[in-house]
């Protein structure tokens, strides 16, 4: 043990004096790279220290209140905007078919109207992997979405992954309501 | 007689305890060959704002390859080599020393000088001398313990480089630059909704990373010391996981604008997209090899998230990873031989390595949740996030498993780390 020290003790200094012979410290000197003419194995310099300072940007703005909207209305289907997944998947459950139905008609009924899909994951796993698994998500509600009548240029699918989970517990009750697909129109994005 | 050894012993440990209280540091296996080291107070010490020793101590303690030997008891301690009783320094069996001391400057600034003394041999083996501000306190004591540390292991310091992570505290998400110890943070970013995947550049005066501030997924690109920032990829869809090019010319990203996930190559101000990957499964994550010829990735082509290298240039790719159903986050050390990822072992993902050549696995931690790992510029330490007691903390493991320490950033909830690289500072 003691000689693995000494061993690692030695290659370590040879390393460092890189041939010249250890200079031994006379007494009383001042930090050897004063000694002109002659300099030692460790030449000492004073290195100036810059300060690495980091400029802050704060783009927290207060949150904006919501934009009324008569896609709102709790009585009307489009009011509904969320789809829910099992674990690992992107595929849309039947159930979702109504609702998904009357936002491809109102689109198609408002050409000018604009719509964005945000895909979710729960937080299991990485959270890149994640971001795409939203992504996926997103562009299948887009795709049915096309396929019902609305214009491709009116969807962009986007994922934010599990970055925005709606429930923060880790039960999964909360995992499945994280597994989810929201639709914001005009205005609401 | 026996007992008071034994109280004197645990007063020492309480005192040692108390000293390095932030510092949480598991040692197995390896960490034994340790060196020991004695870090005597520099001379003139108590005219800085803080103790600088500490800080030295601190770092190479931190590093898992050095033990501190005790180092008081000797009043005043010697800051010259004609001062040192070697023998007495050989008693307490360190192998190395540290002397210094501390001048304060007419113009406010002090003036730092140290030696490694060789205890054995009774030489020196370095001598260094800094001036510094009380501002750059910590950041010399890094400098300091990065030159012992290379003199004693032969290997590269990292304790003066600096790390990137992302705290979320109350609705509210910051990108903080800090030093390697999690020490000195200063934000540089705070943002109502998520930022992720800080990238380096290779010179270290930019990241590159996602921001969620216009509601969906971009990549941004910011200059630390002025703040300024600009837009790398907003294109429809998602844009993500940016990583630099060696030659801080490009980045590698995934966009979703042509769907799906796809890997794609931009210049650094928007310019110059160029699609790499060209098919139906999610490829994410792209890394860049250190020679910037090949780039590694996840993707679920095979049906699993898998871990998998192209050409830069283009062409097939070929799969890395094969054990387990969940390979993600691959990341190269600067000597291109160690790749560090997550991999899922039932419901736990952990730290690994993988030798690239012999392509050994290696599980480099125990716990639950590990995220986001990154090598320190030297490879020889992974830093990683974690969870502990359900928020997020940061870790470094060495390469080898053997040394694992958490930081100490004091914050909620704390993720996405990436290590900086050596700059010229």
């Amino acid at each position: 043990m003691k000689k693995t020290f000494l061993a690692m003790f030695a290659a370590s200094f040879l390393w460092s004096c890189g041939g010249d012979p250890p200079k031994p410290d006379g007494a009383g000197a001042r930090v050897e790279d004063r000694v002109p003419g002659k300099p030692p194995a460790d030449t000492a310099r004073p290195v100036p220290v810059t300060p690495q300072n980091v400029a802050p940007v704060n783009i927290a703005q207060p949150s904006q209140p919501g934009v009324k909207s008569p896609l709102t209305d709790p009585a009307n289907i489009l009011s509904k905007r969320s789809i829910f997944y099992d674990y690992d998947s992107d595929a849309i459950k039947d159930e979702y078919r109504p609702m998904l139905e009357a936002h491809a008609k109102y689109l198609s009924n408002n050409p000018n109207a604009r719509m964005l899909v945000q895909g979710n994951t729960d937080e299991r796993g990485g959270r890149e992997y994640n971001l795409s698994l939203g992504q996926r998500r997103a562009e299948a509600v887009k795709k049915v979405l096309v396929v019902m009548g609305a214009k491709d240029v009116q969807i962009e699918s986007v994922s934010l992954g599990e970055e925005k989970p709606r429930c923060e517990e880790r039960t999964d009750a909360c995992f499945g309501q994280n597994r989810r697909s929201d639709i914001l129109h005009s205005g609401e994005f | 007689m026996k007992k008071i050894i034994h109280v004197a012993a645990i007063l020492l440990m309480g005192l040692a305890s108390a000293a390095h209280a932030q510092l949480s540091i598991e040692i197995t296996g390896g960490g034994a060959n340790q060196i020991p080291v004695a870090v005597l107070q520099f001379a003139g010490e108590n005219q800085l704002p803080s103790a600088i020793t500490d800080v030295i101590e601190a770092d190479l303690q931190r590093s898992g390859r050095i033990r501190l030997q005790y180092s008081g008891g000797i009043s005043p301690a010697p800051s010259e080599p004609s001062q040192v009783n070697f023998t007495e320094w050989r008693n307490r069996s360190a192998d190395a020393m540290v002397i210094g001391t501390v001048q304060k400057l007419s113009d406010g600034r002090f003036d730092i000088r140290f030696r490694l003394l060789d205890v054995p041999r009774q030489t020196q083996l370095l001598g260094l001398g800094f001036t510094m501000s009380a501002a750059q306190l910590r950041l010399t004591g890094h400098k300091i313990a990065d030159a012992i540390y290379e003199k004693l292991t032969g290997e590269r310091g990292v304790f003066s480089t600096r790390i990137a992570y992302v705290v979320k505290q109350e609705g509210r998400f910051e990108l903080r630059i800090a030093d390697a110890d999690g020490q000195s943070a200063q934000t540089a970013l705070a943002s109502r909704e998520p930022i992720i995947s800080p990238s380096w550049s290779p010179d270290g005066t930019r990241l590159a990373y996602v921001s969620f501030e216009n509601k969906k997924a971009v990549v941004y690109q910011h200059s630390l010391a002025t703040g300024q920032r600009q837009v790398v990829a907003n294109f429809r869809g998602s844009n993500s996981a940016p990583s630099w090019s060696p030659d801080g010319r490009q980045l590698a990203v995934v966009l979703s604008r042509d769907g799906g996930s796809q890997l794609y190559l931009i210049n650094t101000d928007g310019s110059n997209v160029r699609r790499l990957t060209q098919n139906q499964s999610i490829d994410t994550e792209p890394f860049f090899s250190p020679n910037g010829q090949s780039i590694y990735f996840t993707s679920d082509r095979g049906g699993s998230p898998q871990i998998y290298r192209m050409a830069v240039s283009g062409g097939e790719a070929q799969r890395i990873t094969f054990e387990g159903s969940y390979n993600v986050s691959p990341r190269v050390s600067s000597d291109g031989r160690t790749l560090a990822y997550i991999s899922r072992n039932g419901t736990r993902f952990q730290l690994a390595s993988m030798d690239l050549e012999s392509r050994q696995v290696q599980m480099l931690t125990d716990t639950q949740r590990d995220e986001s790992p990154s090598f320190a510029p030297n490879g020889k330490l992974v830093l990683y996030a974690t969870e502990l007691g359900g928020r997020g903390v940061l870790a470094a493991v060495s390469s080898d498993g053997t040394v694992k320490h958490r930081l100490t950033v004091q914050a909620a909830d704390v993720r996405e780390p990436a290590w900086g690289p050596y700059t010229g500072n």
